[in-house]
């Protein structure tokens, strides 16, 4: 079986079905545990968050990328270097707000919703909420307390999947207050 | 594409999510351990059907264990089996003497309590692939030096 010239590309799909597939299985699995919607919502949040707090170590350690002068750049390393490095897309920044603290990430495809359609019974469940929890804790690890919600979900209908981030404030270096 | 580091991250936060909401004991360990194999198994069952899309078809089980060794291994692990045994009567020993999800857990024998949690959705992988090959199985794990570890899969005639 000699079919060296597309396995490459073969393999790195693969990847990333795999990722996709695994996270169906798990929301699958949370919505057998939790009866409602925002039970799973938040915890997609919270794991989200404890993969957020790894994965920025192992972010910042595979990029150069050095200490970010303010959110505009903070936003620009998310959308341009770390998505592309997870995700293999790069959304768009859009949507400052004239305070330059709130801005939006838009998606145009969102890998995690690969295969996926929303049961009728399932409305307010917000499918990728992982996003929100990784981009949370990845941020809060380098002392910025952010809020991270979905304005707009593909699965749902909406044309594009449009992530809103806020900035809250600087977080002071201090010890760590504890584990979720 | 999604980076496989995520896949890593992702699959300790799931172990994490099912072992947090059991209470300690032998038998909550079992019924975790099932929940994540039945999790790899569906995961498993979708990966392969993507896969061998465009395959020839299979000759006999053991080109299908091959495969398993070559090809799926090298897509979802980044490298091949190290080993593959078989008795040709239904049963195959597959060793992997650097299994990627055990290489961050410990390098030796520490830990070693906990090695079949980060094996568990992979049997269920593995086991899953074979079954939409078309091959009904059981595959267990079994770990004495990280993060080395040999998957067993005995072959269960239809």
């Amino acid at each position: 079986m000699s079919r060296q010239s597309n396995r490459t590309t073969d393999s790195k799909k693969m990847n990333s079905e795999l990722f996709t597939l695994t996270y169906g299985a798990l929301v699958t699995q949370l919505c057998k545990d939790y009866e409602n919607d925002e039970e799973v919502n938040k915890q997609l949040d919270k794991m989200g968050y404890n993969i957020g707090v790894r994965l920025i170590e192992d972010f910042l350690a595979r990029s150069s990328v050095g200490r970010c002068q303010d959110f505009r750049e903070t936003a620009d390393v998310i959308a341009k270097v770390a998505f592309k490095m997870y995700l293999g897309i790069t959304p768009s920044v859009t949507n400052w707000s004239p305070a330059g603290d709130e801005f939006s990430l838009i998606l145009e495809s969102n890998p995690l919703v690969d295969f996926v359609e929303l049961p009728d019974n399932h409305n307010s469940l917000v499918y990728s909420n992982l996003l929100c929890g990784v981009l949370r804790g990845a941020l809060e690890m380098v002392q910025m307390a952010v809020d991270v919600k979905f304005a707009q979900d593909s699965l749902r209908g909406d044309n594009v999947t449009e992530i809103r981030m806020k900035f809250i404030k600087r977080i002071e270096e201090n010890l760590p207050a504890g584990d979720e | 594409m999604a980076d496989e580091a995520l896949f890593q991250f992702l699959h300790n936060e799931v172990i994490q999510y099912i072992y947090k909401s059991a209470e300690y004991g032998e038998m909550e360990n079992g019924r975790c351990i099932t929940k994540l194999e039945n999790m790899g198994f569906r995961v498993g069952q979708g990966l392969i059907e993507r896969f061998t899309k465009d395959t020839a078809r299979f000759k006999d089980e053991l080109d299908v264990m091959k495969f398993i060794c070559k090809d799926f291994w090298t897509s979802v692990f980044k490298k091949q089996i190290d080993n593959l045994r078989t008795n040709h009567q239904g049963i195959y020993v597959l060793q992997d003497n650097k299994f990627r999800l055990l290489t961050q857990l410990s390098a030796g024998k520490q830990y070693l309590e906990h090695a079949p949690k980060y094996l568990a959705f992979t049997c269920g992988l593995v086991r899953g692939g074979l079954s939409n090959l078309g091959v009904k199985s059981i595959v267990t794990a079994e770990v004495s030096v990280m993060p080395a570890c040999k998957f067993q899969v005995m072959i269960q005639k239809m």
